[in-house]
């Protein structure tokens, strides 16, 4: 297992009032768990994954999350099983999506 | 541009596929669930994490309170995705806990969605005991008049002690795609040989597990299409005259020799198919291809 | 080669292929032979250095001829060159390894296809070239003709005329070039019936037949269960509905088989009616009867379809809808690969398919070290015929993004669908194909290339669609490609710059740009979620093969 730390600054995003969980940790699969954080123009976000040696995609794919997307004033939860970026990109924004209520 | 008639299929919530949290929103009434020890107030698994799994947040089982019909009820959801629904010391230990609230609170049942291969072999003993805890603390809130319903139709079924556990429930609600066991075939088959069960005929798996043979020989008290709104319509009417019934040593005698006569009466068989003919069955070839409305008038027709 | 003579010896076909009846003749053989003898037959009338066509198709297999050759005496059988479509058979590599057979002409191998490698690296066989289905059978009537051919049908009359019924595939080519060319015709048959439904190949076609002792094998290869589709795969469903289907208005298409294509086939009647595309796109098809077509022709969506092959369990349901299907006056179907080829090639506005590896030029090729699969049809399917004249609204679109507005011709829409990572996290877009490595060690004249750049027109992946229709240069070609390589190191060394400019000028699109809600792109969206849910749809039809099904 590898934990990763994040922090990406980003816009901030419409703010969210509960904690909101998408997906289930299967194999190729991951949860996210999206609630507000404490620093508005910020994202922070901690993964544990199954899969070693990804640290880089990781960064990279997140990091293009949170330039895509406002997700400042959020903290980011994730419990991963070997998804492949396809995979956790499609899940960050159902999860966002959830969170704001609406297409972002 | 033709269209044919009658083969529509409306889009409905299948509970085969559905997450735990999905099929928790779609029996229960709507908007009525409350979550205990929600995601963001849990962490994974310590026991997970040593073995360098990440776990999930909530363990692989969801447990709160909700109305079902206006009745205020206890939920417990496993979730077959996730490390096939199987029962860790966390897992184990939310399901006894809200067994016990359901004692203290006495809701008008606990509706218990199993979705579980069983002891979660990683966490060992802790699984083991967590599994005979769930059993006692299954038969404590049924001793205490609270029903505990079982909803059985996920992608793992209910096998080994998650198998027991079922059937220790007040009652047992089965899709055609649900499963109901002990020993899991591919344990069978390592063990005894393929000739004693080829876990890969799908065909044979059902025939002696799923929820229609289940149906028949009694081990489950309703058979429901794979809809989460068939599982809620059946756990509605089960509720509605529901009386636990009290428990004693001549009823357990009682039930003792049931038992022990069907295993004399079906010795030696071995498919469900011939099961079915010894119940009274014409023709047992159509029974895994009949609908389910058409198994269920067809065994109210079979002799007692 | 017989160089011309004073006396024009012109029929020497003709003079050899009495002798080899004679052969048989001699050994008490007559048109119908029973299977003890047929190996017999084979060696008395095939010669060393034959050319021999054995019935391996992609479906149906000539099997009990293939075994039967396969344990003839290499003494007497050596050298034969074997044409056929699709190694598919252990047989088929048996005759190789056994020295009966030492040259090869094929399409596709992919059962065999890791066998074959060893093959061609112990230097037991010598492959002529790999061509798609359409080429070999063109070959067939030019320089591969075959002298014997070994066919499968469904069933004989007393005179010897064949049913092929359904699986029809390939041979009607087959026959056609060997029985006109002064070759011999050997047919293995499920059976012999008083009178047959039709008469597919005519009885003066066929010089022997035998009835097998088991019916010829068919292999179930279009059935794709519902219950493995993913969500990444419905999110890219939607967006080739909405980016490519909608967007040039598809009518007339091919799908090459695989999950990604079955998800896009399930969300006709869910995703695309709500998008209000029913009658204007995917009415008429060149496709196998896929299961996961079933819920689309219920709803509507099509009006004909015209088949390489059958699909196991699918010949009640195909019955039952001769409306839609290429079916005879006797009820059942017939397929035909070498005309469903052809109306791929040339009366289908799109192919879309998947592949293994795409380079950034958008080469796209399934060759992976250690393995020569082949090709089957989809360098066919998958190519922009320059012999094509009409014009439809799709190939006029596509020709002018392209070429400009007074564009001299169309194009066809030409897809490859993939996610950027394969299993194991292997990347899909790469700098180099491993066809060039597979090239070298197999000795190869060129690279096995499925689809070449220069045809495909889009790429869909799950980070959006590039058209390359609209790149003016090879430069924004190879950034239109990275744009959509997502985080693989092809696609991590994107100019970021570059790709955004694309994206303005919707080279690039990513799903928000087509409204697409990412909420939505689960399996919920599926018309059918399970091997169950096509049989409901098909009304108790489709009777799936046993490994599909739970019951």
């Amino acid at each position: 297992m590898e934990i990763l730390e994040f922090r990406f600054t980003s816009q901030p995003a419409r703010q969210g009032v509960d904690a909101k969980l998408c997906g289930v940790v299967g194999s190729g699969n991951l949860e996210i768990l999206i609630q507000p954080g404490d620093d508005a123009r910020a994202c922070l976000v901690a993964v544990k994954t199954s899969a070693r040696g990804f640290g880089q995609i990781w960064e990279a794919v997140i990091a293009e999350f949170a330039n895509r997307h406002a997700v400042g004033g959020t903290r980011i939860a994730i419990n991963d099983m070997g998804a492949t970026p396809a995979v956790v990109t499609l899940r960050l924004g159902q999860a966002l999506c959830e969170y704001i209520g609406g297409v972002p | 541009m033709k269209e044919s008639s009658a083969t529509r299929l409306p889009r409905r919530l299948r509970y085969f596929e559905a997450t735990a949290r999905n099929r928790v929103a779609a029996v229960m009434d709507a908007g009525t669930f409350r979550e205990f020890l929600p995601p963001e107030q849990s962490q994974p698994s310590p026991h997970l994490a040593v073995l360098d799994i990440p776990g999930s947040f909530d363990d692989g089982v969801i447990v709160g309170a909700a109305t079902l019909g206006d009745r205020p009820v206890l939920v417990i959801a496993q979730e077959g995705l996730f490390m096939g629904g199987a029962v860790g010391e966390i897992h184990g230990a939310k399901i006894v806990g809200l067994l016990q609230r359901a004692v203290r609170e006495k809701p008008a049942a606990v509706i218990f969605m199993a979705d579980s291969g069983g002891v979660r072999l990683h966490e060992a003993n802790a699984g083991l005991i967590a599994i005979s805890e769930i059993m006692r603390a299954v038969l404590d809130a049924r001793a205490a008049g609270v029903p505990v319903i079982a909803l059985v139709g996920g992608s793992c079924g209910a096998f080994g002690g998650m198998g027991i556990v079922v059937r220790l429930c007040s009652a047992v609600v089965m899709s055609e795609e649900g499963r109901l066991a002990l020993s899991g075939p591919e344990v069978i088959e390592t063990v005894a040989g393929v000739e004693e069960f080829d876990s890969k005929d799908r065909a044979l798996v059902w025939r002696i597990t799923g929820g229609k043979h289940r149906y028949l020989t009694g081990d489950c008290d309703e058979l429901v299409d794979d809809d989460a709104a068939a599982f809620r319509r059946s756990a509605i009417e089960l509720l509605n005259d529901w009386k636990e019934p009290s428990s004693s040593v001549a009823g357990l005698r009682a039930e003792q020799e049931r038992l022990t006569s069907r295993c004399q009466r079906f010795d030696g068989l071995r498919d469900g198919l011939d099961v079915w003919r010894a119940l009274g069955v014409t023709d047992p070839q159509q029974i895994p291809l009949m609908d389910r409305d058409s198994l269920v008038a067809l065994k109210k027709e079979l002799p007692a | 080669m017989n160089a011309p003579c004073s006396t024009g010896d012109w029929d020497t076909r003709r003079h050899g292929r009495l002798q080899r009846l004679e052969r048989a003749a001699a050994l008490g053989l007559a048109r119908r032979v029973e299977p003890g003898r047929v190996g017999e037959l084979l060696e008395a009338v095939i010669e060393p250095g034959d050319r021999v066509c054995l019935e391996g198709n992609n479906q149906k297999q000539a099997d009990f001829l293939a075994d039967t050759l396969a344990e003839c005496s290499p003494e007497r059988l050596h050298d034969l060159h074997m044409v056929q479509s699709v190694l598919a058979l252990p047989s088929h590599v048996d005759l190789f390894e056994r020295g009966i057979a030492r040259t090869l002409d094929f399409s596709f191998s992919g059962p065999q296809a890791g066998r074959l490698a060893r093959l061609v690296k112990d230097r037991r066989i010598e492959i002529g070239a790999i061509h798609t289905y359409l080429e070999l059978f063109g070959r067939y009537f030019v320089d591969l003709t075959p002298k014997v051919c070994l066919i499968a049908a469904h069933a004989a009359d007393a005179a010897g005329n064949l049913y092929t019924g359904p699986n029809t595939e390939d041979t009607p080519a087959i026959v056609e070039a060997t029985a006109f060319k002064g070759g011999i015709v050997i047919a293995q048959v499920n059976a012999l019936v008083a009178s047959l439904p039709r008469v597919d190949i005519p009885a003066d076609w066929v010089d022997f037949l035998v009835v097998a002792p088991r019916p010829h094998s068919i292999e179930p290869l279009f059935t794709r269960d519902p219950a493995q589709i993913t969500d990444v795969q419905v999110l890219m469903a939607m967006m080739a509905i909405q980016g490519i289907y909608a967007e040039y208005g598809v009518t007339r298409l091919n799908h090459g088989i695989g999950f990604d294509t079955a998800a896009i086939e399930l969300l006709l009647p869910t995703y695309a009616t709500e998008l209000g595309l029913k009658g204007k796109i995917c009415t008429h098809w060149a496709l196998n009867p896929h299961p996961t077509l079933i819920p689309a022709i219920e709803s509507g969506y099509v009006e004909s379809i015209h088949c390489f092959g059958s699909e196991v369990g699918m010949e009640n349901y195909v019955a039952a809808r001769s409306d839609i299907f290429f079916t005879g006056a006797d009820g059942s179907m017939r397929s035909n690969r070498a005309f469903s080829q052809t109306a791929g090639l040339y009366a289908c506005d799109m192919f879309i398919g998947s592949t293994l590896q795409i380079d950034l030029d958008g080469n796209s090729s399934t060759a992976t070290l250690d393995r020569i699969t082949g090709f089957g049809g989809a360098p066919n399917m998958g190519s922009d015929p320059h012999g094509r004249r009409h014009a439809s609204p799709a190939w006029l679109k596509a020709g002018r993004e392209a070429g400009g507005p007074n564009a001299v011709r169309g194009r066809k829409l030409v897809v490859q669908m993939v996610e950027t990572f394969r299993e194991h996290m292997t990347p899909v877009f790469v700098e180099e194909l491993d066809a060039w490595k597979l090239r070298e060690s197999m000795g190869l004249e060129l690279p096995p290339i499925m689809i070449y750049g220069d045809d495909v027109t889009h790429i869909v992946t799950e980070e959006g669609i590039a058209n390359l229709l609209r790149c003016r240069t090879p430069h924004e070609r190879e950034q239109a490609i990275r744009g959509i390589a997502g985080f693989t190191p092809a696609g991590m060394a994107r100019d970021r710059h570059m790709v955004e400019q694309l994206r303005n000028r919707g080279v690039i699109r990513r799903a928000e740009d087509m409204g697409i809600d990412p909420r939505q792109a689960t399996r919920d969206l599926l018309a059918a979620r399970s091997i169950k849910d096509l049989v409901r749809w098909s009304g108790g039809l489709y009777t799936p093969p046993a490994r599909f099904r739970n019951w």
